[in-house]
């Protein structure tokens, strides 16, 4: 046997049998007692509307996530690209934060935005913005957002930039003979020639976004205020590791390994055509 | 030949030593200082005598060291000790096969253990219906009210006993120019949990749980709506200031922006570290007069110790010396003076009596007087519903959307109750 495929099926295939074998049990928190209850556990989720809202929430908070991470990073990366002098220090130093764990990077952000001692929120208030994100839900979304995507920052700066760093320079030279100034030359011959880059942290970004940060809510919110900032990963492990509730957290997390496959064959379908290796 | 004799002698004595001297696991969540003190109680305990070394080991917060040991049981790694908060009370219970009961773990090793030297408005949140204790009390303590003593002088206020003083202290602390009146912890275990207890309303029918498993939350009464009601109005007018689920709130009064703090007693060390700019005083939780002329006592939090099952006999001998070592009054004196948790033992109250301890920190004796006023009823009990971990969080959720202005007292707490009653369903048949 192949070792990447003994890899797969010890590592991806046994706990994902594990889970789906799991999902359609009801159990005690011991273990105690068992009963096989078929699909009951998948049929409370979906008629359970607090579930759709929690769905909501993932999608905001992964387009968020992914829209600021991969945003910002490009930008830093274009402007990386460009330094000419102590290139070698600003890299290292936008490196660094992907050497945080998600919690610490979580609390990190927890004491800058608190609302009684964090240095940002008083700057805040000085403003005029009363900020308070135990108590505002927009708020608190906002703050696992940033937290969550300036985790991913690093790591797409690193990919960002090793892509613009393969386009020859002999194109821009080109296009800026020809009288395009530097916006156009980014739209029409930098991000173009960025886009297998950009659609593969597309997808990494998604999939971070929706299994990843469960650390960083964790530490922040912890779902809260109200359930603002529950999203799909959280409600797992909530439910399984909090509540003991092994049966109905296998059958979400079930739910959700379906929902990123089919996420991905989308994206790979027509995200992918567009495209251009 | 002597040299080899000599050798031999030592080997063996090592050996018995090392054979002799049983393990005893001891999976916690005390963190910090009380961490510390977790270990030096061990040490004491391990000093005292040869034959168990009881190990600490500290696992994280409550649910992190429940959710290891449930794991471990399950991967048949379990501790023999683990100290499970009162929320997972019921859970505990319904694990009959996991759980070896105190009264019967005191029994088989014929070690000597009277339940009535304990707190009964402690050991009864852990007794079973036919009034065998199940785990042995190690941290209780209760929610008491903390309050800036300058403040109050510069207002010139008392401090308030009832809720209506609450709301004139509050009102007045806010004309002086102050930020907010007062805040909470944990409110779920304050302002529902306690305060139905202290006015004698049910929490949940069957006796809070305690007649069976088929029980159903009754938080929407008018009482408690009002009581919420009352506490989102007091948030809008900076009365009351919502600071975050668990202690999450504490800053807002070591900081002097509350002047009011309603909390465990046992943060009383934590307030007493952490406020340096101004006086404080503790005193009991509020009761509404508009409610009831006497109020009740209030119930514990705090946590348990639980032995699990699966270990050899001659082990579970040591864990019971070890309890009987923890209950002492020396011990369990000094742990109160130092944390600020209940003495779970009469005697450890009396000792403490004795030393003067209540008498050069006053305040400290709040709590138990607070706990050991009047015969608790069926309401002021404590409670025991299974998911409870859960339905708090449900209901920080709901109120949490009152504080915000989401939702009214009454629409949240009536879906509270719908959706806790979901997870209490869902507990009665797993476990019924």
């Amino acid at each position: 046997m192949a070792p990447q495929l003994l890899v797969t099926l010890v590592f991806f295939i046994w706990p994902a049998g594990q889970a789906v074998w799991q999902s359609f049990l009801v159990e005690d928190a011991f273990g105690l007692s068992t009963e096989f209850v078929w699909f009951e556990n998948y049929a409370q989720i979906f008629t359970d509307s607090r579930y759709y809202h929690t769905l909501w929430t993932t999608i905001i908070f992964s387009a968020g996530v992914t829209l600021m991470s991969m945003g910002v990073s490009l930008l830093l990366a274009v402007m990386a690209d460009q330094v000419v002098r102590g290139a070698q220090v600003y890299k290292t130093l936008l490196i660094w934060p992907y050497a945080v764990a998600p919690a610490v990077a979580g609390v990190l952000w927890l004491f800058m935005f608190h609302p009684t001692v964090g240095v940002l929120a008083y700057m805040l208030d000085t403003i005029g913005i009363e900020w308070n994100h135990f108590l505002d839900g927009d708020q608190a979304l906002l703050l696992v957002i940033i937290a969550a995507a300036w985790k991913q920052i690093s790591y797409n700066f690193l990919f960002f930039l090793a892509g613009l760093q393969a386009i020859p320079q002999s194109l821009h030279e080109a296009a800026a003979i020809d009288g395009a100034g530097p916006g156009r030359r980014f739209f029409t011959i930098t991000f173009p020639l960025l886009s297998p880059t950009t659609f593969f942290l597309l997808v990494v970004n998604v999939v971070y976004a929706f299994f990843d940060t469960f650390g960083i809510i964790h530490a922040v919110t912890k779902g809260g205020p109200g359930d603002s900032t529950r999203t799909l990963v959280y409600n797992v492990f909530d439910d399984g590791f909090v509540g003991l509730d092994l049966g109905g957290s296998a059958a979400q997390s079930v739910v959700l390994m379906v929902l990123v496959g089919l996420m991905t064959v989308v994206q790979f379908r027509f995200v992918e055509r567009k495209v251009q290796y | 030949m002597i040299r080899k004799a000599v050798g031999l002698a030592l080997a063996s004595a090592l050996s018995v030593q090392v054979s002799a001297a049983t393990e005893i696991e001891w999976w916690h969540a005390m963190g910090g200082s009380l961490g510390e003190k977790v270990n030096e109680i061990a040490e004491g305990f391990n000093n005292s005598q040869d034959a168990y070394v009881v190990k600490p080991v500290f696992k994280g917060n409550y649910t992190e060291t429940m959710t290891a040991a449930v794991a471990a049981f399950r991967a048949h790694q379990q501790p023999h000790v683990v100290q499970v908060f009162e929320v997972g009370t019921a859970s505990m219970m319904a694990a009959k096969g996991a759980v070896y009961p105190t009264w019967k773990l005191m029994a088989d090793a014929g070690v000597e253990f009277d339940p009535s030297d304990y707190l009964s408005s402690v050991t009864g949140y852990y007794t079973s219906n036919d009034g065998k204790m199940l785990s042995m009390p190690f941290n209780s303590s209760t929610p008491v009210l903390y309050y800036n003593k300058d403040a109050l002088a510069k207002v010139g206020a008392e401090p308030p006993k009832t809720w209506e003083e609450i709301g004139q202290v509050g009102k007045k602390l806010i004309d002086a120019g102050y930020k907010c009146g007062f805040t909470t912890g944990w409110q779920s275990w304050v302002q529902l949990e306690n305060f139905s207890a202290r006015h004698d309303l049910p929490f949940a029918t069957q006796n809070n749980g305690f007649g069976g498993t088929d029980t159903e939350l009754v938080i929407n009464s008018p009482a408690h709506v009002k009581h919420i009601a009352q506490l989102a109005e007091w948030q809008k007018s900076g009365i009351f200031s919502y600071g975050g689920r668990r202690s999450d709130s504490a800053p807002k009064f070591y900081s002097g922006e509350c002047a009011m703090y309603m909390n465990s007693s046992a943060s009383y060390s934590g307030v007493k570290g952490a406020v340096s700019d101004f006086e404080f005083g503790v005193s009991q939780l509020p009761y509404w007069k508009s409610m009831i002329d006497t109020p009740k006592n209030t119930i514990i939090g705090g946590a348990t110790l639980w032995t699990l099952n699966g270990h050899d006999a001659e082990d579970y001998k040591g864990v019971a010396q070890f309890f009987s070592y923890l209950s002492s009054p020396e011990v369990q004196a000094d742990w109160h003076q130092f944390t600020g948790y209940l003495p779970i033992t009469y005697a450890a109250a009396e000792l403490t009596r004795k030393q003067g301890f209540y008498e050069q920190n006053p305040g400290t004796d709040v709590a138990i007087t607070q706990m050991t006023s009047g015969t608790p009823t069926a309401n002021s009990k404590g409670l025991r519903l299974g998911n409870f971990v859960q339905i708090r969080d449900i209901i920080n959720e709901e109120l949490e959307n009152v504080w915000s202005g989401k939702a009214t007292a009454q629409d949240a707490l009536d879906r509270a109750v719908e959706r806790g009653n979901t997870l209490l369903r869902k507990f009665e048949r797993s476990n019924g």
